[in-house]
C-alpha cells in the first residue's frame, strides 16, 4: 500500500532523479511556500494555490511519476 | 592444497523440499548439496565440508534467532585445528530470490563477524538484498535465475581464489557489486588531463568510462492516492532545515546526522520568533523572516479550519538536506515513515528547498 507523499520542491529533475512519485514544482529554493517579491496579501494567495495543488496532488491516482 | 569450504542454501536448493518447507529452521548436514556438487565437481580443489540448510521464511520471520542457531551450528568448525579449519565461507547463489537474498546477506554478515574466515556470496544485481548488504558483505554477481547456475559458480570460485590469496580485486574485475570503498593510488596522468580527454571523446561521439558512476537510486511504486483529504490526516516533512529557534537538536547545516520532532499542538502559524531555518545550502534570508516560505503550517492550518484538510498530525519532521548522506536520508525516512503510519497519518507533504 504505502503512504502518498508529495514533494514540494524548487528543483524538480532532482526529486525526479531520487524517485519521487507525486512532485509539486515550488517557487524557488530559498522560499518554496513564498515569494518576498510580492505584497504580503499577493504572497498568502500564492500559497494558497500551492497547498491547494498540493492537496489535489495527493488525491489524484497515479501510475508512474508525475509533476502535477 | 584443498580448500574446506563450508556451504550455506536454502531448502529448496539444499534438497530438502520445495516451498511447504519454507519454514524449515536450519540444519547441518554433511558434505555438499544442489550447487556444492558441482562446485565440487567443476573446481577439485575445494571440499565442502558442510551445508547449512534452513528455510526461506524461516529466515525471513527469525533472523536473529536463526542467524544464532547458524553460528552455533558453525563453532565446532572454527574450533578446529588449524589444517582442519574452513577457510571459506559461501552462501547461495541466491539468483533473483528476494528472501533467499536477504537471508545469504544476513548469514554472511554474522558469520564474518564471529568467525576468521573468508565470506562470499552471489546475487543478481537487482536482487533486494544486495542494497541492503552490498555495504558488509561481498556479492559477486550471479544471473538472474538458476539457468546461470554454472557460470555463477564458476564466477563466484573465482573471486573466492583470490580472496584466498589475499589478491587485490576490483568489482568490475572480479564481478562483484561494488562495496562503496576508496582506494589511493597514483595515476601517471593527471586529473584534469583524463577529464579533458574524456570530453574530447564525449564531444567526438566516442566511448568513454567515468571515474565516478552516480549512485543509482531505488524506486517504490506510487502510493495509492488519497479519496478525501478533507477526512484525512495530513503530516509534514520537510528537509529545509525549519526547526524551533534555537535549534534544540543541534542538526547539522550540512551532513545531517539526525531529523527533529517538533509539536505543532496549538500551533496556528511559524514566525520568526518561534521558528528558524538550520539550512546551510541556500540564502536564509526569506525563510528567517518568514518559516511558512519553507514550511506552509500558516496555510495548512487554514485549509484545516476551512475543511479542506481532515486534520494535521501533531508533529512534524524536519532535517536538513544539504550534502546528507543518501543512507542517512533512508534511515530517516524509515523511521519517519513508520511514526507517521503508528500515528494514522494517511498523506504527507514533504517541502525541499
Amino acid at each position: 500500500m504505502g503512504l502518498p507523499v508529495v514533494h514540494a520542491c524548487s528543483i524538480v529533475p532532482i526529486s525526479k532523479t531520487v524517485g519521487a512519485n507525486r512532485i509539486v514544482p515550488t517557487i524557488a529554493i530559498p522560499h518554496p511556500f513564498g515569494d518576498p517579491d510580492l505584497a504580503r496579501q499577493e504572497e498568502i494567495q500564492l500559497r494558497k494555490e500551492l497547498v491547494k495543488k498540493v492537496l489535489r496532488a495527493l488525491m489524484s491516482p497515479i501510475e508512474e511519476q508525475t509533476v502535477f | 592444497m584443498t580448500v574446506k569450504v563450508i556451504h550455506y542454501l536454502n531448502q529448496f536448493f539444499g534438497e530438502i523440499g520445495g516451498e511447504e518447507k519454507a519454514d524449515l529452521a536450519p540444519v547441518l548436514l554433511q558434505g555438499a548439496r544442489g550447487p556444492g556438487k558441482l562446485l565440487e565437481r567443476l573446481f577439485p580443489d575445494l571440499e565442502i565440508v558442510a551445508t547449512i540448510v534452513a528455510g526461506d521464511n524461516y529466515l525471513a520471520k527469525h533472523t536473529g534467532k536463526a542467524v544464532k542457531e547458524i553460528l552455533s551450528a558453525l563453532t565446532p568448525y572454527f574450533e578446529k585445528e588449524a589444517v582442519e579449519m574452513p577457510q571459506l565461507f559461501l552462501a547461495g547463489p541466491a539468483f533473483n530470490a528476494g528472501r533467499y537474498g536477504l537471508a545469504c546477506g544476513a548469514v554472511c554478515k554474522a558469520v564474518q563477524e564471529h568467525f576468521d574466515c573468508s565470506v562470499l556470496t552471489s546475487m543478481f544485481q537487482d536482487n533486494p538484498a544486495v542494497q541492503e548488504y552490498r555495504h558488509d558483505v561481498l556479492i559477486c554477481l550471479a544471473g538472474e535465475d538458476v539457468t546461470s547456475m554454472e557460470e555463477s559458480l564458476r564466477r563466484m570460485w573465482g573471486l573466492a581464489v583470490k580472496l584466498l590469496k589475499g589478491e587485490e580485486i576490483l568489482p568490475g574485475d572480479d564481478q562483484y557489486i561494488p562495496q562503496g570503498r576508496r582506494r589511493n593510488f597514483f595515476h601517471s596522468r593527471t586529473g584534469a588531463q583524463r577529464a579533458v580527454s574524456m570530453l574530447l571523446k564525449k564531444i567526438a561521439g566516442e566511448p568513454y568510462k567515468t571515474e565516478y558512476e552516480m549512485p543509482v537510486f531505488d524506486r517504490v511504486a506510487p502510493a495509492p492516492a488519497v479519496p478525501d483529504m478533507s477526512r484525512a490526516k495530513l503530516g509534514l516533512v520537510t528537509s529545509g532545515g525549519i526547526v524551533p529557534r534555537g535549534n534544540p537538536d543541534r542538526i547539522a547545516a550540512a551532513n545531517a546526522q539526525r531529523f527533529g520532532t517538533y509539536s505543532l499542538k496549538g500551533l496556528l502559524t511559524l514566525t520568526s520568533e518561534t521558528h528558524q531555518t538550520v539550512h546551510g545550502g541556500y540564502d536564509p534570508t526569506f525563510a528567517m523572516e518568514d518559516p511558512n516560505r519553507v514550511l506552509p503550517l500558516d496555510m495548512i492550518r487554514k485549509l484545516e479550519a476551512e475543511g479542506d484538510i481532515g486534520c494535521l498530525h501533531e508533529a512534524y519532521y524536519a532535517t536538513v538536506g544539504n550534502a546528507t548522506s543518501v543512507a542517512n536520508a533512508r534511515n530517516f525516512g524509515k523511521t519517519i515513515a513508520q511514526e507517521l503510519l503508528a500515528a494514522g497519518v494517511e498523506a504527507v507533504l514533504l517541502t525541499s528547498t
